[in-house]
């Protein structure tokens, strides 16, 4: 388990001081697959730099199986970064060296024999599809096979916790699919806890099970995928998971309230809510913003209604939405 | 001067001088330069690691007064220019070869003038290396010597070939120069013949010579340094 616990970064830069996170606190389950999603600049790299103390923290406490990673000496820490392993945006290969070679690096600093690291290491490529390439240099090989060996290099010294640093970023979307089933897969049989650092959505949504929002350096809301998406309560939230509906730019026109309807899952896709709405209260609602996405087998969206007239009519419009489950409506202001 | 640089006499004898002491003087060349692009790069070398490694943010930072005293004096040796160095250390080469004459008293003066060359050479290859493989190192739980010796040394490889070229190339410069002070080889035979006698034929062949290892030493340097870099590979 991985404890973070009132993490706050400060860089004093030229320009002054930056703080890069603000007391974070996050509990990453053994076993799962956690996002940490922001916008960039939010301090998700500082974030993740901080769980293997590439990055000291200014204050606060990382304690991994409850162990504090900031009170080890250098050579302890060394050690236990053996444990918490990392990929990469920029892959990071040694490109003078095969691939080989890379994936028996981490054993090779470690000071394991070389016939036994080779060993594991030839394993480590099997697992990652890519026995025939160990002769092979990085720079002969595609970006998504380099990801490929960095993973396997990340695993040579079986780690318990593997950390993605925008591993995904720089690939094209099929590649990106592929590496996140293999991490997946990786999660799955080795039972690796895997923590994805990542500004995308899609990736997420993928293979996360939890996942914290990170903004301005602080975590806005955290909990499983399907929650945090579903009801994005923070803005942040909002303009990851619905960036089309943005609310904070409209002005309203006189004389219209607006009205936030949240689909959690409701079948109302297939049914012409608004239509219904019109013919059976008189409720002649516009559609300033809407935005839906399905997630799993659920349908989840977000919506921004215009109701013109008195306010009795947005109360009939809220009682109306507020019957069918799985709809949660709001008036917003 | 020409048209009496090349009568058959002066012809015939800058011929024969060039059979008897040619050889010797390539010789000299060859082995003086080589001997002193290794030492200039056993002290070069650790040099530019330093200039890298122990700077703020490095991967193994040293204290502020050693990295400026490391940076003046290496950017003092390498100000002073080597024909005045040459002479400046005459006390010190007496000291460590017994003689300030001759041939190897030419590779102490020589030394000392291209190790913090070198030094500069080589901070400019390590520099190369991306920050991003050294935090991927850093992130496996490797130590500064391990990250030293096993990713800023050889990711940068090919091009510490190269700065090793120019090294060679311009120790060959050097050491031509070195005649002055009785150091052998192509230099000595230039200016003794050239200079003091008029010889201008013998200079000239001399100078040809010259050329032509430098030549050979750049062109060897540059095609190993591409063959060697795993980076410029295709299937």
């Amino acid at each position: 388990m991985i404890e973070i616990k009132h993490l706050s970064k400060t860089f004093s830069g030229a320009e002054g001081k930056v703080e890069a996170l603000k007391d974070v606190s996050l509990t990453i389950p053994d076993g799962d697959i956690y996002g940490i999603i922001g916008m960039s600049g939010a301090g998700k790299s500082t974030l993740v730099r901080c769980i293997n103390m590439l990055e000291r923290p200014t204050e606060g406490a990382v304690l991994i199986d409850g162990q504090d990673m900031g009170s080890l000496n250098e050579k302890a820490l060394r050690r236990a970064r053996r444990d918490i392993t990392m990929i990469f945006q920029g892959i990071n290969l040694l490109m003078q060296k095969t691939c080989l070679k890379n994936v028996c690096f981490p054993l090779e600093l470690a000071g394991i024999p070389r016939a036994k690291a080779e060993e594991k290491a030839r394993q480590l490529l099997e697992l990652v599809g890519l026995p025939h390439k160990a002769e092979a240099y990085p720079a002969q090989l595609s970006g998504g096979q380099q990801q490929r060996i960095a993973i396997a290099r990340a695993l040579a010294t079986e780690p318990r916790v593997l950390l993605c640093d925008e591993a995904t970023s720089a690939l094209d979307p099929s590649t990106t699919r592929a590496i996140l089933e293999l991490i997946r897969d990786i999660n799955r049989r080795l039972g690796i806890t895997v923590v994805i650092i990542t500004h995308q959505m899609s990736v997420v949504e993928a293979i996360c099970h939890h996942v914290a929002i990170l903004d301005e350096g602080q975590v806005v809301e955290v909990g499983a995928v399907a929650d945090v998406f579903s009801k994005p309560r923070s803005p942040a939230a909002r303009r990851l998971v619905f960036p089309e509906v943005a609310q904070e730019i409209i002005a309203p026109a006189q004389g219209i309230r607006q009205l936030r309807v949240v689909f959690n899952g409701a079948p109302v896709t297939r049914t012409p809510l608004i239509a219904q709405m019109a013919m059976e209260k008189q409720i002649a609602a516009s559609i300033l913003a809407a935005s839906t996405r399905s997630l799993g087998e659920k349908v989840y969206g977000d919506m921004l209604l215009g109701i013109p007239g008195d306010p009795d009519k947005l109360q009939e419009a809220l009682d109306y939405l507020g019957k069918i489950p799985d709809i949660f409506a709001e008036e917003v202001h | 001067m020409l048209e009496k640089a090349f009568t058959a006499e002066a012809v015939a004898e800058a011929l024969d001088i060039i059979r008897t002491e040619f050889p010797l003087a390539l010789w000299e060349t060859c082995y003086v330069t080589i001997l002193s692009t290794a030492f200039a790069f056993l002290l070069g070398l650790p040099l530019g690691v330093m200039l890298v490694a122990g700077e703020p943010g490095g991967v193994r930072p040293l204290p502020k007064w050693i990295m400026a005293t490391l940076n003046g004096i290496i950017n003092l040796l390498r100000s002073v220019p080597f024909l005045i160095l040459m002479i400046m250390l005459i006390p010190m080469t007496r000291a460590i070869v017994g003689t300030a004459v001759g041939t190897m008293a030419s590779v102490v003066p020589l030394v000392v003038a291209a190790a913090p060359f070198v030094a500069r050479l080589v901070e400019s290859s390590l520099r190369e290396v991306s920050p991003n493989i050294i935090e991927a190192a850093q992130s496996m739980g490797a130590s500064p010597i391990q990250i030293i010796c096993k990713v800023m040394l050889p990711e940068s490889f090919p091009s510490l070939l190269s700065a090793a070229t120019i090294a060679i190339t311009t120790i060959l410069g050097y050491s031509a120069m070195s005649g002055i002070i009785g150091g052998g080889g192509l230099g000595k035979m230039a200016i003794n013949y050239g200079y003091y006698r008029y010889r201008y034929l013998v200079m000239f062949l001399a100078v040809v010579l010259l050329v032509l290892m430098v030549q050979i030493f750049q062109t060897v340097g540059t095609r190993l340094a591409t063959r060697l870099d795993k980076r410029l590979k295709k299937e």
